[in-house]
């Protein structure tokens, strides 16, 4: 049985849903800039969920007013990484928080193979289980 | 642009139909602008017709919208030309304000830099640094004061062209997102177009900021003052007169900029005055008021100096 038909990645915000169109991550990236939040455009092709650290692409931008800027460098990235996953994330630097508040993806490969089980036997007839992406077979750079 | 916009270009008013430049022109609220334009900046007529006719060339754009006949976004990247203290930033920053109410930007703010902000010290530098000062200007205006500094043609390895190179790009593709206004003195930014023809094309309005007379400054510094809480005694005003007509021939003279320093320097001898004649009980019109003393002072006056010179025989 295929829970997830299409193998979509399914992490951060909005991944549920039909990817956004430029419109919506504008009025995402709006909704930030108004929270006084920095936002920074990161990408991979390692799309294991516990691959957390992204590829920054660039600097992260502060003190921006107008969503134009953000929206220019994630398409300058998909330019660039037409096959990676592209994410914004946004981070908050309020005391207490200080973390990433906002992260939805962009950018996704045309294809994405999807996730096999990987079944290990241990000591006492014990079995271990992981999530293994099948684009990670190939080296980095040429997965999707 | 704006939401007032997205919806004007989705209902397509018929032929005929009648609009009204009064009325829009009313609901921008641009005339409040204009007028506080006309009410504090003395003189600068060229500088004025020219936001007019920007400001109405924008809101015709508007009506011409209703009827969905579409025409190219205007470029509005400026380039003022003027000697020092003729208001050059101050209209900038007007200009911002007037261009966010006539929704040709976004959010109207200004980002004022200088070529420091631009132009990085090492290879690679220069490119990331440009691009975010471009970021942070998206949705307003980008100000960049002393724009000839920019290109050193005597040094061929500066960054200062690289940086030109992307701002021509941005300036030509995002001409929704910002507008880009240069300000320098007027024959060192003629050499720099001169020397970078790109630049000078990509720019709609070259608006040359004329020297103020001696009338006009001495209605500046009474604005002045009257921002600060301060007046000038009868009397201090016809010293002022001739204090600003003794100072334009002297040289580094700088428009506004010496006349705000002038007035600087009087509010100093005035406290120093009161101060020296603690005794008196002082009421608030002293506290307010620059006599003619507090001006007459002024080494302009005794030796035909500068104040900022150092004192002669040390």
């Amino acid at each position: 049985m295929m829970t997830n038909q299409g193998n979509r990645v399914t992490q951060g915000q909005f991944s549920f849903l039909p990817d956004l169109t430029d419109a919506q991550i504008t009025a995402q990236i709006k909704y930030a800039l108004g929270r006084g939040w920095a936002l920074s455009v990161e990408y991979t092709d390692d799309p294991h969920p516990r691959n957390t650290y992204w590829e920054m692409f660039g600097n992260p931008m502060f003190d921006l007013k107008d969503p134009a800027g953000i929206l220019m460098e994630v398409n300058n990235c998909r330019k660039t990484y037409p096959n990676h996953y592209i994410r914004v994330i946004a981070f908050s630097a309020v005391r207490g928080v200080e973390s990433v508040t906002m992260s939805y993806i962009v950018n996704r490969p045309k294809k994405e193979p999807g996730f096999g089980l990987v079944r290990q036997e241990i000591g006492g007839r014990m079995i271990r289980y992981s999530i293994h992406s099948y684009a990670t077979d190939k080296p980095e750079g040429e997965r999707y | 642009m704006n939401d007032t916009n997205n919806s004007d270009s989705t209902t397509v008013l018929a032929d005929d139909a009648p609009v009204n430049l009064e009325a829009e022109f009313e609901a921008s609220n641009v005339k409040e602008v204009l007028d506080k334009l006309d009410r504090e900046l003395i003189g600068l007529k060229p500088v004025k017709t020219r936001i007019r006719e920007i400001a109405a060339l924008l809101l015709v754009d508007r009506l011409r919208k209703q009827f969905a006949l579409t025409s190219e976004t205007p470029t509005l990247h400026m380039n003022f030309t003027g000697n020092p203290g003729t208001g050059k930033t101050t209209v900038a920053l007007r200009m911002a304000e007037i261009l966010h109410r006539l929704g040709y930007v976004r959010e109207g703010h200004l980002v004022s830099v200088t070529r420091d902000d631009l132009v990085g010290q090492y290879i690679g530098h220069t490119a990331p640094k440009t691009k975010e000062v471009i970021k942070k200007a998206m949705g307003g205006v980008l100000f960049i004061d002393e724009a000839y500094y920019l290109y050193k043609p005597e040094n061929e390895r500066d960054y200062g062209a690289e940086s030109i190179e992307i701002l021509l790009q941005v300036m030509e593709n995002n001409r929704d997102d910002l507008v880009v206004i240069l300000a320098g003195y007027k024959d060192r930014m003629d050499k720099f177009f001169h020397s970078n023809p790109g630049m000078r094309s990509r720019i709609a309005h070259h608006i040359d900021f004329p020297d103020y007379s001696a009338d006009e400054l001495l209605h500046i510094a009474k604005l002045m003052l009257a921002t600060q809480n301060y007046r000038f005694s009868p009397d201090a005003e016809k010293a002022f007169f001739e204090y600003i007509t003794l100072r334009m021939k002297l040289a580094h003279f700088a428009n506004a900029r010496s006349v705000r320093n002038a007035l600087d320097r009087a509010r100093l001898r005035q406290a120093n005055r009161l101060f020296a004649n603690a005794s008196k009980a002082l009421s608030k019109t002293d506290l307010m008021t620059i006599e003619a003393e507090d001006i007459l002072a002024s080494r302009v006056f005794i030796e035909g100096k500068l104040d900022s010179e150092p004192e002669s025989g040390q």
